[in-house]
């Protein structure tokens, strides 16, 4: 225990004594997400929309002028035909465009419910949910006001069609992707180039021929890294919910502790590559390359994997991120609890398991 | 020796408040070999970099075959022939290409390159392994070969940093055979060495300690002004009282 | 009885089969500072390695300790010190962060052992604090051999302790190894300095993977057959090309600031080598006779 604890400490001595390791373990989590906050929290301002009015009566002047009164929009024109309006979305120039239909306002008088439909461009996800949910806002707004005194409510049903991007991709499911991935590249890359570094100085050599055992040596070299990306997680969770504004709506404690898992499921999977190179660059390369690019290509945080074609939903398979993405959508988004997601942490864990045993029975107790 | 090739006057290089090389001042001649010897740190590989035009002095002045160290650092460069015991040579390349690529860096020509290459393997005996890459052929052969090609171009001076590191006792004469040969031609040889042995080899030697140059002369005299049979105890009795560890 | 043995190891590597140790056999007595003199290339950092048991030989046996190299590489681990050849030290930690790592992973601590490295830690003690990367050659040197000694161990592995180390820190370096040496440690240390042999009780003069010679330094130096000359004159470089025409003299090489000439017991005489270089019109010629050192017979041993 005694020689652990000295080999955890060293550790420690290695990670704080190189600042590029330590920009590495902080500095990237943090400017990941600071990115993402910046890049997709703008305010939306005077977003261009188009207007096609069929009923053209009383109510849908009312809600037109409520519109323009805001200072969310700027109506560009009012246009007759549908197909004029897929011509202004293809040409990028307008954000979203209103339809009332006709009759409008004869259906809400005598029907006590009318529809509008509301098309928006999604391929820019955030202003698309920005600008639908200040137009239905208004249109709230305006149904509010005409029920104060009435019994029977009038209802506007707004119908909200998301162009481009159907799925309506942002910050809230950019976030577990984002810690997906750069958990990923703290874990995998630090403890991969740890182990290789002193097979590469040489200092393997001297702890070969000491009398300490290769699962100590694998574990010492883990235990700081789990530690550091540990806070990584919780500086991670702060900073989404502080800056981004985004929900947690599940327990707290089931996403730290399946994080955890995750964490461990990488550094396993770091300490395989350390254990399978034999110089700084390759485990670099390996770690890198070898798992950026599936993470961020199949982990479902770019794109969706029912998209994909099916050998490459097969390996997806294969890719920790995507249960880990699987899992932390589940747990922070949706408010699901441990019944909704231990398949997933059964496969994780399996992983884990896997990379150790691997590590554990590759590990060389002589050199070459 | 009228002709200097090596003039040194009182160069210094300093680090922040750390001075690596004191005011040394020394001359070299024309073919001569002159042994540069100092305990590690003492400063001589900060002093062979400026002489070598890789680094500007602090103070002081020096030049090598005419041409002054500070302004003149490209003519210095092509006079000048230079091997480590670290680097020399790609080791993966072969012997062939290593000769093309150092000799055409020295601006030779084609027919002197093949003029050149062709007598530098005959006198190595390497002509069968030629196209054989450099990392698969011996410690010593590589060493001879590495001295070669350093002085490819007949520079006016060769420096030599600890040639003969790790190499047998016979290869380690065949060396020196190939560095008499050269300053023997006129070739102005400066070497580093941590073999004692070797240093009685060259005709003047200087020993540094902690920056400065504490003796300047031949191996003889130096044993003469010191009273020891040896010139192992020579570099004893100065370097023991280093204060300098870095 | 014998610390060390090894009988006919063999050490082959890689694909193209390159034979780095063939069949190589001495045995070390308890208490013995045993060297392994020999160019780079000659085998000895395998050599080494096979019997720190970080590889397995690919032929032949070993023991340590009386302990097998291949089957008992768990307790011998426990009982050995090694200084690999080049510097295995973490640079990031200071000098003594370095020392206190490497006497617990060896489940010890500084203290319990400081006797043993006392003399030796007090040159270091003033830069305790220091990283170890920054520190000179022989201090670096010093340090690794005080992590080595940590644990007190019945062996000590040192390969190439001092190449690249001044002259100074070398001489310093041997008397820390013979006052090890009274504490009853069995020392096996390698070198490619051939005047470091004489400060070895046994050596075993190594080339290209075999021994060509293992004895005590007087020994081997005694055992050389022929009879050996220092020559001097006023142009070096002439004498020795001329020495070297002539082929009826065995030998002739540069040896510090003499030229030794080899003569074999029943050839050419002295006094005709000296009139021939005077035929060639040599001036201030020096004749002595030589003492013999362990380089000669390695270069005897060579040209063989």
């Amino acid at each position: 225990m005694k020689q652990f604890l000295a080999f955890v400490r060293k550790e420690f001595y290695h990670v704080f004594r190189d600042r590029r390791t330590l920009f590495i373990l902080f500095g990237m989590p943090v400017a990941q997400i600071l990115m993402f906050g910046f890049a997709l929290t703008n305010e939306v301002k005077d977003s261009k929309i188009v207007i096609m009015d069929q009923s053209q009566d009383r109510a849908t002047q009312q809600i037109i002028s409520k519109i323009e009164a805001s200072h969310y929009f700027k109506i560009q024109q009012n246009i007759v035909s549908p197909k004029q309006i897929e011509e202004e979305f293809k040409k990028g120039k307008i954000k979203m465009a209103l339809i009332f239909p006709s009759n409008f306002y004869n259906d809400l008088m005598h029907l006590h419910t009318a529809e509008v439909q509301v098309i928006a461009d999604a391929s820019d996800p955030n202003v698309a949910t920005t600008v639908t949910n200040y137009i239905s806002a208004i249109i709230l707004e305006y149904q509010h006001n005409l029920n104060l005194n009435l019994n029977l409510p009038y209802r506007i049903s707004t119908e909200i069609r998301m162009l481009y991007n159907p799925q309506q991709k942002s910050v809230h499911s950019m976030v577990p992707g984002v810690m997906a991935l750069v958990l990923m590249l703290v874990c995998v890359m630090m403890t991969a180039i740890s182990i290789v570094k002193e097979k590469e100085t040489g200092t393997m050599e001297v702890l070969l021929v000491s009398p300490l055992r290769p699962m100590l040596i694998i574990l010492a070299k883990a235990i700081p890294y789990l530690l550091l990306s540990f806070i990584n997680i919780l500086t991670i969770l702060v900073l989404s919910v502080a800056l981004l504004g985004l929900p947690i709506n599940g327990s707290i404690l089931l996403l730290i502790a399946v994080s955890t898992l995750y964490i461990i499921a990488c550094l396993s999977l770091g300490i395989l590559i350390s254990i399978k190179t034999s110089t700084q660059q390759d485990a670099m390369t390996i770690s890198l390359m070898g798992m950026l690019l599936p993470t961020v290509m199949l982990s479902g945080f770019m794109f969706p994997i029912e998209n994909m074609p099916v050998v490459l939903q097969v390996i997806s398979n294969i890719v920790p991120a995507k249960w880990f993405n699987i899992i932390i959508k589940a747990v922070m988004i949706k408010g699901l609890g441990f019944g909704a997601i231990w398949k997933e942490v059964l496969i994780l864990t399996g992983m884990t398991i896997f990379f150790l045993v691997v590590s554990l029975k590759s590990f060389k107790i002589r050199l070459a | 020796m009228a002709e200097y090739v090596i003039k040194a006057e009182k160069l210094t290089k300093k680090f922040g408040d750390f001075t690596a090389t004191n005011a040394i001042s020394f001359e070299v001649g024309k073919g001569e070999i002159f042994g540069f010897l100092g305990a590690n740190g003492a400063g001589k590989t900060t002093a062979m970099r400026m002489l070598c035009g890789l680094s500007k002095p602090t103070s002081g002045k020096a030049t090598i075959a005419g041409f002054d160290i500070y302004k003149q650092t490209e003519q210095i460069k092509k006079n000048i022939g230079y091997m480590s015991q670290k680097f020399s040579l790609y080791e993966d390349l072969t012997i062939l290409e290593n000769i093309h690529f150092f000799g055409g860096i020295y601006g030779l020509n084609n027919q002197q390159l093949k003029s050149k290459s062709k007598q530098l393997l005959h006198d190595l005996d390497l002509e069968k392994e030629a196209k054989k890459l450099v990392s698969g052929i011996p410690l010593g052969w590589k060493q001879k070969l590495a001295f070669s090609v350093a002085v490819l171009h007949n520079p006016a001076v060769v420096f030599l940093d600890e040639p003969t590191g790790g190499v047998d006792p016979v290869t380690r004469r065949q060396f020196w055979d190939m560095i008499y040969e050269v300053a023997h031609h006129g070739m102005t040889v400066f070497v580093t060495t941590h073999y004692m042995d070797e240093a009685e080899y060259c005709n003047r030697i200087s020993i540094m300690v902690d920056g400065k140059i504490e003796a300047l002369n031949t191996p003889s005299n130096l044993k003469h002004q010191f009273n020891v049979p040896s010139m192992d105890q020579v570099f004893y009795q100065l370097a023991r009282g280093a204060k300098r560890i870095e | 009885m014998d610390v060390v043995s090894a009988h006919n190891l063999t050490k082959i590597y890689g694909k193209d089969k390159v034979t780095a140790v063939n069949g190589v056999s001495f045995t070390v007595s308890k208490g013995e500072i045993f060297g392994l003199i020999g160019p780079d290339g000659a085998g000895k950092t395998s050599i080494f390695r096979m019997l720190t048991t970080l590889l397995l030989p690919e032929n032949g046996t070993a023991t340590v300790g009386g302990l097998d190299i291949q089957r008992d590489y768990k307790q011998i681990r426990k009982q050995i010190g090694y200084m690999p050849g080049r510097f295995s030290l973490y640079t990031d930690l200071t000098v003594e962060e370095n020392l206190n790592f490497f006497a617990t992973v060896f489940g010890t601590t500084v203290k319990e052992n400081y006797d043993l490295i006392k003399d030796i830690y007090i040159q270091i003690e003033p830069f305790k604090k220091r990283k170890a990367g920054k520190l000179s050659g022989g201090m670096k040197q010093k340090l690794a051999l005080c992590c080595a000694l940590i644990h007190k161990p019945d062996v000590l592995f040192l390969d190439e302790p001092t190449t690249g180390v001044d002259p100074v820190s070398r001489k310093e370096f041997w008397e820390m190894l013979k006052r090890l040496k009274t504490q009853g440690i069995t020392i096996l240390v390698s070198t490619p300095y051939m005047d470091e042999a004489v400060l070895c009780d046994r050596i075993a003069l190594m080339q290209k993977g075999t021994i060509l010679s293992i004895n005590t330094p007087q020994a081997i130096i005694n055992k050389l057959p022929d009879r050996l000359f220092a020559v001097k004159a006023g142009n070096m470089y002439d004498l020795l090309r001329t020495l070297q025409r002539n082929t009826n003299i065995s030998g002739s090489y540069s040896f510090g600031e003499y030229v030794h000439v080899v003569l074999s017991p029943s050839g050419i005489s002295p006094e005709d080598v000296q009139s021939y270089l005077q035929q060639q019109g040599l001036t201030e010629i020096e004749w002595k006779k030589a003492t013999v050192t362990v380089e000669d017979c390695f270069i005897k041993l060579l040209r063989e």
